[in-house]
């Protein structure tokens, strides 16, 4: 953490030529990660853990034919290198051949994105208790206790390979959470991307504060089939399931998905529209994946019908096709991880105005796949949930326990709203929902 | 390394930290996954760097890193200092004080029958590679995966105090998992349990034990006919818990609502707080007469086992529940202070990178008298779960939900159908003030987990659970629309 130079471009990929130089593999790829992070947590008002952490990665392959054997370090001193190219082929010469592998990579042109802020990789932890000062002062203005974290970091990816891939790109990052808190009610909000100037520490608090004063006194209802109006954070986590769960190449391929047999149907309601684009600054760009290949945009869905996949290089080259540059999550096969859901025309108002008796979700807590081919979801609303009567918000309810198929919400889903939000690397927007299940309430 | 551990607790007093650690962690791991035959990944990792806590004007700060020199401590020692001071400008009425323990130097090494490091990689491949081929005959087997792994920890603890301390870990984990596909239906079985099998503070003996061999074909088996096998029913009935996922269940629903600094908002923001509030320790009715809960990290092979925690405080056994009262927390030596108590030694980091946090043990529930026989033949109307497929809890770890890879159903005293997609759920006492019948220690067993995340930045403790299979009466099962 104390020497906050990055590594540059040239000796992040001196170390990759020489790791390549040394391989005595058919082929190699290597890895290399640079992290300098930050994070300031508090709690009920007062910042009570506070941390900063420096580190190096890289993960070297060494291939004999279809043998692979891999390494990782954080030690980037020549002998450890060394150690690590020699250690990775003598654990690829100790096993059978994997049929299933189709090499690497070759190289190809990488977009120009620049995914580095220099007041976000600058940005001390004096700044981050300012900030923190900022929110804990609105939350003491209504006698509300704040939580959260204000992150900050740069991380430096770089991956080549024995057939001519070199790719580098630096990266800041900051993110903002909160949680407020009164007698019997929290409220939450958050912000992050690449730079840190653009998070207004007051306006996350007073957002986070507003749900909090809202969400006092609630009422438990029971449980049971209820409208819905769905808040940004909460469909971003809907929609992190649904692709992570259909739209993989190597899932469908494997029978773990429910597009397999079914890409080209309209699966969904019309409105639906959903992406991947890990090149579009709404989210979080970054020119290429873990195995150097460019980011390409991929429609997953259009107009309800399910379209593309998102492939690695193994995946691509078994379909004759090209890398869609989602790959190096190895055993788990390709993922989409920029996702973005298309806007409507509808304002959050008026998807509450349409509402006779629903609930308005501010996000989930705790959610788990109950079962992957019915993308049946559980899991717990948290921090603002509302319940919806003749088009207002009348009062705050305890929290619900949801067993829900995100595969029904979006076919379902009878408004969008128009405005899109970054949740982490997902941008959603509201919806509403005419039916979904919640299964359970709890105390609070 | 003593020079440096000196170097840093040096600079710190210089600076007028009132109190200061420094971790010097090395962690070498070997991962091997066998996928549909093929070796998957066959992966070596070593990690090593340090990290230093500073306590200034009250406040805390920590900084991190993997350069292990001398300049380098020293100037981590200062950024150390200087992010204390950055906290203390939004501090807290009062100062963090710590609750006592005594100055220690001393080496701790965890018992090891075979090192896995030892054990040739061409041999733990052959073994998963043959769980594979005996899980191959089905065509509706579409993904087999073996995996294995161990790990050694080489850690060193110096204090400001005077503490000293050496620890070197061991651990071992495998299992093997068939997931079956057809017409519209997936199902998983897995062995000794899922996410990666069962691991333990042991050495390669646990692989042996795991007979894995004996179980591929049957895992496979199961996957195959839960495609086809009944959907589990809707409604309120008895459920017994076989000793797999009751280790998750005592997980979620206990073993994290017991951490103090959860209790104290420390995890607000995130994981959330819990429902144990101080008022209820010691009076509390958490379970019934049947229900004794143990934090022990003395345990034999358990993968919550150590010698002292990341503050120099010794491994210790301590009663959580008592015949369903309420009794005690996880503490830290800060969090202790806050009740008036010392700390019971459970501040755990997740490597040299992270600050040590309030992590479980082995956290387990005692053993009854009963027989998992015996509980079988004495309920009317339920269904037997195991092996655990998805877990969710609130943020105050009340309501549950729970999905199991099968289930049996239960009639008048003997084992019926096979039951897919079962789910449980409840709230966390009403739940185990429920429990009327336990397993003795015959059929008690004690599981690793792996995989428990807290904190911010992430962490991931290796935990452990002892259990044995046990009886709820009258739980909401089969919930939601299948």
């Amino acid at each position: 953490m104390v020497d906050k130079k990055p590594l540059g471009r040239e000796n992040a990929l001196e170390v990759i030529d020489k790791l390549i130089h040394w391989s005595p593999g058919d082929l190699t790829e290597v890895v290399l990660r640079s992290d300098s992070t930050a994070l300031t947590r508090f709690t009920k008002n007062y910042i009570h853990q506070n941390v900063a952490e420096r580190d190096y990665t890289v993960t070297v392959r060494v291939i004999f034919g279809k043998k692979i054997g891999s390494v990782t370090t954080n030690f980037l001193h020549d002998d450890s290198l060394k150690e690590a190219v020699e250690d990775a082929a003598a654990i690829a010469k100790l096993q059978p051949p994997n049929e299933e592998f189709e090499g690497l990579p070759e190289p190809e042109p990488l977009p120009d994105v620049d995914c580095f802020v220099p007041e976000t990789d600058s940005f001390s932890a004096k700044s981050r208790a300012l900030a923190v000062k900022e929110v804990v002062e609105v939350a003491k203005e209504r006698g509300f206790e704040a939580s959260g974290a204000f992150s900050t970091g740069t991380m430096e990816l770089a991956v080549g390979n024995s057939r001519g891939v070199r790719a580098y790109n630096v990266s800041t990052y900051a993110a903002l959470s909160t949680v407020m808190m009164g007698a019997d009610g929290s409220g939450y909000a958050e912000a992050s991307g690449r730079d840190v100037r653009e998070i207004r520490p007051g306006e996350v608090a007073r957002i986070a504060r507003d749900k909090c004063a809202m969400a006092q006194n609630p009422v438990s209802i029971a449980a049971g089939e209820y409208e819905v109006v769905l808040e940004p954070l909460a469909v971003a986590m809907l929609l992190s399931y649904l692709g992570r769960a259909g739209f993989s190449a190597l899932a469908v391929r494997e029978g773990r998905s429910f597009l397999t047999g079914r890409l080209g149907q309209k699966l969904f309601d019309e409105k639906f529209n959903m992406w991947d684009d890990g090149l579009d600054p709404r989210g979080f760009p970054i020119p290429f994946d873990l195995e150097g290949v460019p980011k390409r945009k991929v429609t997953l869905v259009e107009n309800g019908v399910a379209k593309e996949l998102v492939y690695d290089y193994n995946t691509a080259k078994k379909e004759g096709r090209k890398s869609t540059g989602h790959g190096g999550f190895r055993g788990w096969g390709p993922m989409p991880v920029n996702l973005f859901m298309g806007e409507g025309t509808a304002t959050l108002e008026e998807m509450i105005r349409s509402t006779k008796r629903g609930i308005l979700v501010t996000r989930f807590h705790y959610t788990n796949m109950a079962h992957p081919l019915k993308v049946l979801i559980t899991g717990m609303t948290r921090d603002g949930t509302f319940l919806i009567e003749d088009g207002y918000i009348t009062k705050a309810v305890k929290n619900f326990r949801f067993t829900e198929s995100a595969l029904r919400v979006f076919s379902t889903l009878d408004m969008i709203g128009r405005e899109t939000v970054r949740v982490e690397r997902t941008v959603v927007p509201a919806i509403r929902v005419p039916a979904f299940n919640f299964t359970g309430v709890t105390e609070f | 390394m003593k020079e440096l551990t000196q170097k840093a607790l040096d600079v710190l007093k210089e600076l007028g930290a009132s109190y200061g650690d420094i971790r010097i962690v090395e962690t070498r791991t070997q991962t091997i996954r066998t996928k549909n035959g093929n070796v998957d990944a066959l992966s070596s990792s070593r990690s090593k760097g340090f990290g230093i806590r500073a306590l200034y004007d009250g406040a805390w700060g920590f900084s991190s890193s993997s350069t292990l020199t001398e300049d380098e401590v020293v100037k981590v020692a200062r950024e150390a200092v200087e992010i204390a001071k950055a906290s203390a400008t939004v501090k807290r009425d009062k100062d963090v004080v710590l609750s006592p323990v005594k100055p220690v130097v001393s080496r701790w090494t965890s018992p090891v029958k075979i090192d896995p490091f030892s054990v040739k990689t061409e041999d733990k491949v052959a073994l998963l590679l043959e769980a594979d081929k005996l899980m191959a005959d089905r065509k509706e087997v579409k993904v087999r995966i073996g995996s294995m792994a161990c790990q050694r920890e080489d850690k060193i603890f110096a204090s400001t105090e005077g503490s000293y301390i050496e620890q070197t870990k061991v651990e071992t984990g495998a299992g093997i998992e068939a997931t079956a596909a057809d017409r519209g239906e997936l199902q998983r079985r897995s062995y000794p349990t899922s996410f990666g099998g069962n691991w333990a503070t042991a050495g390669y003996e646990i692989v042996e034990k795991m007979k894995l061999l004996d179980h591929a074909e049957r895992v496979s088996r199961e996957a195959v006919e839960l495609l086809s096998a009944k959907q589990c029913p809707s409604g309120v009935m008895d459920l017994i818990i076989d000793s797999s996922q009751l280790a998750l269940q005592i997980h979620e629903s206990c073993g994290h609502p017991i951490e103090l600094d959860r209790v104290f908002g420390q995890e607000a923001s995130f994981a959330g707080t819990s429902f144990l509030t101080t008022e209820k320790l010691g009076t509390f009715q958490y379970g019934s007469e049947e229900v004794t809960i143990t934090a022990d990290a003395t345990l034999p092979g358990g993968l919550g086992s150590f010698g002292f925690d990341d503050e120099g405080v010794p491994a210790q056994r301590v009663t959580i529940v008592d015949k369903g009262i309420f009794k005690n927390y996880l503490t830290s030596r800060e969090t202790a202070h806050e009740l008036g108590q010392v700390s019971n030694g459970a501040m755990r980091a997740d490597g040299w990178n992270r600050i040590p946090i309030i992590r479980m043990t082995n956290i387990s529930l005692e053993p009854g008298d009963w027989t998992l026989d015996e509980m079988i033949k004495d309920t009317k109307d339920g269904i037997l779960v195991a092996t655990n497929k998805s877990w969710s809890i609130d943020d105050k770890r009340l309501n549950f939900q729970f999905g199991t890879e099968i289930a049996w159903e239960i009639k008048d005293g003997s084992l019926g159908a096979m039951l897919k997609n079962p789910t449980y759920t409840g709230i966390t006492y009403e739940f185990w003030r429920s429990c009327d019948a336990i397993a003795g220690k015959d059929e008690w067993e004690l599981w690793g987990l792996p995989n428990c995340g807290k904190g911010e930045p992430g962490q991931v403790a290796h935990v452990g659970h002892g259990a044995s299979p046990a009886r709820f009466r009258r739980v909401k099962v089969g919930v939601g629309k299948w």
